[in-house]
């Protein structure tokens, strides 16, 4: 399972790279892998001011539909509409073109409250 | 093998009939306005052209008819031809005919209200919902319209659901308006009481719970949980889907339940066949009764009557009288087995989960949550073995696969239902097939089904780019 080392993880499986005073966030080689083929995504509308923990897109797959969660509090700045025609980009490439919005976060620094590369690796020890 | 669609067989100008009397024609009472400019572009085939097309399709078909069929959550049991000979007796009625000339329907449909309120705990009920998702839109409505009335339904924006509950269960209280929030399930597979504790207060309007639960487990917390949401002044809401393990033994009014939908085509043996026409009555106790659609039956001096006086109603949900020939099927099921009927179904329909449960554990599958289960349970495939393979390998062995991915918090979940309509050795047979396919080469499995009218769907395509209509434009 690939892990990229750049960015930071959450136990819901979604990743945030950060970028200037924004973050990118998507989810992870193992998430879209246990989703199946994404058939859907529903993408957030640009604006929207989001809690910590709070679902913010929803992506569907073959198998089950599944929320995505704002790992941090901050505003939607831009979402991928590529998504809305090729939905499959979650899978071909989840960690660069699949990504799913751009978050602004409220205090970039609560991103410190995420895990690591390792510390998701761990976590997916632990579930497995 | 290719089987032609009906347009295909079409050839212009054949004719199943031939009217012998004139019939009006549309213009006579249609404005113009909406009468259709060009003909419908119906088959046109011959009535032995038209048997053979339909009979054709249904010798392809997989149903409970034909094998057994354990699809998780469902209850496929099956589903006695006495009860069609009911519904022939019903078949000619006319939904607009005066009440005073169908009372025997109204009758039926009274006493059959009665019964599911005895069965289930509940003071009134309606008939009207199609199905059990509507049965859930219906009962939250209910909801809203008492947390309004009651000057809450601002503050209340909440319904909290399990994160094993099933997908209509947060699609309803969506749809309904409401926030959803999910409760997570502690490690034993129930609700968490801890979790739902810091989630219960004076912003939420309701919690969604099926019991036994979607892993086929009881909620023994149930009395605790109904308390909890009792003082914080939370409707609970029953989803009917699983009563079938319960039924006669166990009330979910009784148990604190507000609001219960029943899914006559799963617990009470009207056939799913085709995906409808379903049933699913929703009892509510009496405080949420005023909500109730109208009409309901009642019973009055002078027969029985189709009762409009609700004012604070939510209104109709369903046009004339319901799914009217599915509750004759549920009403007769229930007069044929009586409540020790009842009771024995639900009490097999446990122990044959648990005689398959134990059968598949020796054949090397995993139960997770593997407390005594009720009606159905959730078991994984051995690693490295996909469910969906497995499933599309039992079609090849000849079985209806159970319902796979479901619930989402058991990783390759194949979630099992046999019901108490099948024998030891049908139970054994299933066993033993999916033995069989962990045998299986990879390459086998992951190209099954061989011998089937049509080979392995391509789900993908399916959901990216449905084309449901014959005509292309
Ligand atoms: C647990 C559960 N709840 C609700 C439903 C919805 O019922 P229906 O399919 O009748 O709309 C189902 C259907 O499978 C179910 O399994």
């Amino acid at each position: 399972m690939d892990i990229p080392k750049d960015r930071f993880y959450t136990k819901s499986h979604e990743w945030a790279l950060p970028e200037g005073d924004t973050v990118l966030v998507g989810i992870t080689d193992y998430a879209q892998d246990a989703l199946g083929d994404v058939v859907y995504v529903e993408l957030p509308e640009v604006g929207r001011k989001v809690e910590k923990g709070e679902a913010v897109a929803v992506v569907e797959s073959v198998k089950t539909a599944s929320d995505i969660y704002a790992p941090v509090a901050g505003e939607v700045v831009e979402v991928n509409a590529a998504l809305e025609k090729t939905p499959e980009l979650i899978n071909q490439d989840p960690y660069g073109e699949g990504w799913i919005f751009r978050l602004r976060p409220l205090d970039m620094g609560h991103l410190d409250d995420l895990l690591d590369a390792d510390g998701y690796a761990e976590a997916l020890e632990s579930e497995a | 093998m290719s089987f032609p669609l009906i347009f295909e067989r079409s050839r212009k100008g054949r004719r199943g009939l031939k009217l012998v009397k004139e019939v009006p024609r549309a213009e006579a009472y249609i404005p113009q306005a909406f009468l259709r400019q060009d003909p419908p572009r119906l088959p046109e085939v011959d009535e032995l052209t038209l048997v053979r097309h339909y009979t054709g399709l249904s010798r392809r078909q997989v149903g409970v008819d034909t094998t057994f069929y354990p699809l998780g959550s469902c209850t496929m049991k099956y589903n006695p031809k006495l009860h069609e000979e009911a519904v022939h007796l019903f078949a000619y009625l006319h939904p607009y005919q005066d009440p005073q000339t169908v009372q025997g329907a109204l009758q039926l449909m009274w006493e059959l209200g009665e019964y599911l309120k005895a069965i289930t705990g509940m003071d009134e009920i309606t008939l009207q919902p199609a199905a059990g998702a509507h049965g859930e839109l219906t009962g939250i409505l209910i909801i809203r319209a008492y947390h309004e009335d009651r000057g809450e339904g601002k503050e209340r924006r909440l319904v909290l659901v399990p994160d094993s509950a099933h997908g209509s269960n947060p699609a309803t209280a969506s749809m309904a308006g409401y926030e959803v929030k999910e409760v997570p399930s502690g490690p034993d597979g129930e609700v968490d009481l801890e979790a739902l504790k810091r989630e219960l207060g004076p912003h939420v309007a309701a919690i969604m719970l099926t019991n036994p639960n979607t892993l086929g487990l009881f909620e023994r917390r149930i009395l605790e949980i109904s308390r909890l949401a009792k003082e914080a002044g939370v409707q609970l809401y029953y989803d009917g889907a699983n009563l079938n393990a319960i039924m006669g033994w166990a009330r979910p009014g009784d148990m604190g339940f507000d609001v219960v939908h029943l899914n006559l085509h799963k617990t009470f043996t009207v056939p799913h066949g085709g995906g409808g026409p379903g049933s699913g009555p929703v009892g509510v106790k009496a405080h949420l009764a005023p909500y109730l659609p109208v009409p309901t039956v009642a019973r009055g001096e002078e027969g029985f009557y189709l009762d409009f006086q609700r004012p604070k109603s939510i209104g109709r949900v369903r046009s004339f009288y319901g799914n009217f020939l599915a509750l004759v099927r549920a009403w007769v099921y229930i007069r044929t087995l009586g409540l020790e009927g009842l009771k024995k179904a639900a009490a097999l329909s446990v122990l044959n989960a648990r005689y398959l449960k134990e059968l598949l554990k020796e054949k090397g599958f995993r139960v997770p949550y593997d407390a005594p289960c009720m009606h159905e349970f959730v078991a994984q495939p051995p690693q490295g073995f996909r469910a969906l393979d497995l499933a599309k390998g039992l079609l090849e062995l000849g079985f209806h696969p159970p319902t796979v991915y479901f619930p989402l918090i058991v990783k390759e979940a194949l979630m099992v239902e046999p019901t108490e309509t099948e024998g030891k050795e049908t139970l054994e047979a299933f066993a033993e097939a999916l033995g069989e396919l962990l045998q299986k080469p990879k390459e086998w499995l992951e190209g099954a089904p061989y011998s089937t009218p049509v080979r392995r769907l391509d789900e993908l395509r399916a959901n990216r780019s449905p084309k449901l209509t014959y005509f292309d434009e």
